[in-house]
């Protein structure tokens, strides 16, 4: 069971027809409740990879298996948290996070109280009558974190999601989403092109290389949690992944 | 409130006096104790030479405007989602679009007559003329303006082509639209006093002050011109109170 990843392959024709390869045979394995990381330098396909998983783009060649079925679009299992700011800025912040169970036809209260469980879960009860643009970034992540987990996926597909969060705030809600995914036991596929936050965060990490993106090495990292930054452990995995994308920068470099 | 803002209007009525007293022909220019009378009395039969009180005027001319106002916006707005859409049909109507467009709605007048005679359909068709194409310009822009990423949520989310539109296109674009309404709605006003210029036609604000002016009744046109003017006003002030309650959210949006 879990999510399957089988030969991805992706390339763009531009309207001029040259061919832009993103994605190279992008075979992996995530199983249930697990939290994988995929790191890579800008511009190596991470974006484009976690929006074939999510059905919003097709695949050249290969296919999305998920609990033994192949899929072919958006699926009601998986949910995703985009780079930029995704929020509806004419919805109040528990409007926004309403928005998907209005859209699976949930009504009224029950609605309401699932809505509001998540915007606990994040911690922003007391913002749920507040619009989009009276929140700071991190809360506006936090939103749509909620609004993600309100209709229940078994997945939560993240690209780069605090990338634009100043260094302390990006650390707080590093904990927080451990905590959630905790609590919660979703199945995490997380893109980022931070080492640290990786390293942070993951069960394993996938690194790719840069365009086209190749799995260049997967680190599994066993280290328990909460992880401590200043360690020993961490500083030598860190180093380790790091070494492995800087390799990689010169080799192709050459 | 701050006294300039009074000081001014309050000069110019002195001055408006003093000048009336010297010239001392109300043909040029009525002393406006001629026009106040028919102002404080809209109900009165006794000012408008036989063509009905000011009030029914301006109730045939707001009534005008109505009808080809809100035929234009039940147009123009389907076909500028349709065109904000798709992007074969925007190639298909851009050039006659751009051709129609700098007509002034004035223009179409002969046309009108010609299509449908002496009457209302003539005055609505060069009102509906007037306020169609900044609905159908701005109704296009708003849903071109709709974020990509607003739509991708939905359909991760699971929304049908229906709901996506429903709940995300609509509301992105209503700001803009409601700006192509009260620009559309603006022009209609204009265009109905000239329309009612058109013979045929024996009520309305545009035909009381032209009907005054062949009897020298300049008092009269003063005070038509000043209620064309009040009302104009005042619609434009509920767009823009709708806008500040309902739209704010585009300008504060960063
Ligand atoms: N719709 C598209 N049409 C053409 N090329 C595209 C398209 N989407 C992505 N690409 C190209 O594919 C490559 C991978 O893009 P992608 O956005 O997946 O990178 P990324 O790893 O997410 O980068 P970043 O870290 O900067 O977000 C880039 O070279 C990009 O220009
Ligand atoms: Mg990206």
């Amino acid at each position: 069971m879990g999510l399957k990843l089988d030969g991805i392959s992706k390339s763009f024709i531009l309207e001029d027809g040259t061919e832009v390869r993103a994605l190279d045979r992008i075979t992996l394995e995530v199983s249930d409740s697990e939290f994988v990381s995929v790191l890579g330098p800008s511009g190596c396909g991470k974006t484009t990879l976690l929006r074939i998983v999510a059905g919003l783009e097709r695949a050249t060649v290969g296919t999305i298996v998920l609990d033994g079925e192949t899929i072919e679009g958006p699926s009601p299992r998986m949910a995703m948290i985009f780079q930029e700011y995704s929020l509806y800025p004419w919805r109040s912040v528990l409007a926004n996070i309403e928005f998907g169970l209005e859209i699976k036809g949930l009504a009224g209260e029950e609605r309401r109280d699932r809505a509001l469980s998540y915007l606990d879960l994040v911690g922003l009860r007391e913002f749920a009558g507040r619009y989009p643009y009276e929140l700071s970034g991190g809360m506006r992540q936090r939103v749509a974190v909620a609004r993600a987990l309100a209709i229940e996926p078994a997945i939560l597909l993240m690209d780069e999601p605090f990338g634009a969060l100043d260094a302390q705030t990006r650390n707080m809600l590093q904990k927080e989403l451990l905590e959630i995914w905790e609590k919660t036991k979703k199945t995490v596929l997380f893109v980022t092109h931070s080492v640290d936050e990786a390293v942070f965060l993951s069960d394993r990490i996938v690194v790719l290389s840069p365009r086209p993106g190749r799995i260049q090495e997967v680190v599994p990292i066993d280290l328990p949690r909460p992880r401590e930054r200043t360690s020993v452990e961490f500083a030598r995995i860190r180093r380790y992944v790091l070494d492995h994308m800087e390799n990689m920068a010169v080799s192709s470099k050459v | 409130m701050r006294y300039h803002r009074v000081l001014l209007p309050l000069l110019l009525v002195a001055a408006w006096e003093l000048a009336a007293y010297f010239i001392a022909n109300p043909f040029i220019l009525p002393s406006l104790t001629t026009v106040v009378p028919i102002l404080a009395n809209p109900m009165s039969m006794t000012y408008t030479l036989g063509t009905g009180s000011l009030l029914e005027n301006a109730f045939a001319s707001i009534q005008r405007v109505g009808l080809g106002f809100l035929l234009a916006a039940s147009i123009a707005i389907p076909l500028g989602i349709l065109m904000g859409r798709s992007v074969a049909l925007t190639d298909l109507l851009d050039s006659p679009i751009e051709l129609l467009r700098p007509i002034p709605p004035l223009a179409w007048v002969p046309l009108a007559l010609a299509w449908f005679k002496i009457g209302l359909t003539s005055i609505v068709f060069i009102i509906f003329i007037g306020a169609f194409f900044p609905i159908l310009l701005n109704t296009v822009d708003g849903v071109r303006a709709v974020k990509k990423t607003w739509v991708e949520v939905a359909t991760t989310l699971g929304a049908s082509e229906r709901q996506i539109l429903t709940k995300v296109v609509l509301p992105g674009a209503a700001p803009t639209v409601w700006t192509g309404l009260r620009v559309g709605f603006g022009i209609a006003w204009m265009c109905v006093v000239a329309a009612e210029w058109l013979p045929g036609i024996s009520q309305g604000l545009g035909y009381l002050i032209l009907y005054a002016y062949n009897f020298g009744q300049t008092n009269l046109i003063i005070a038509g011109m000043v209620v064309i003017g009040l009302i104009g006003l005042a619609i434009d002030l509920v767009f823009k109170r709708v806008e500040r309650r309902w739209f704010s959210w585009r300008e504060l949006e960063r």
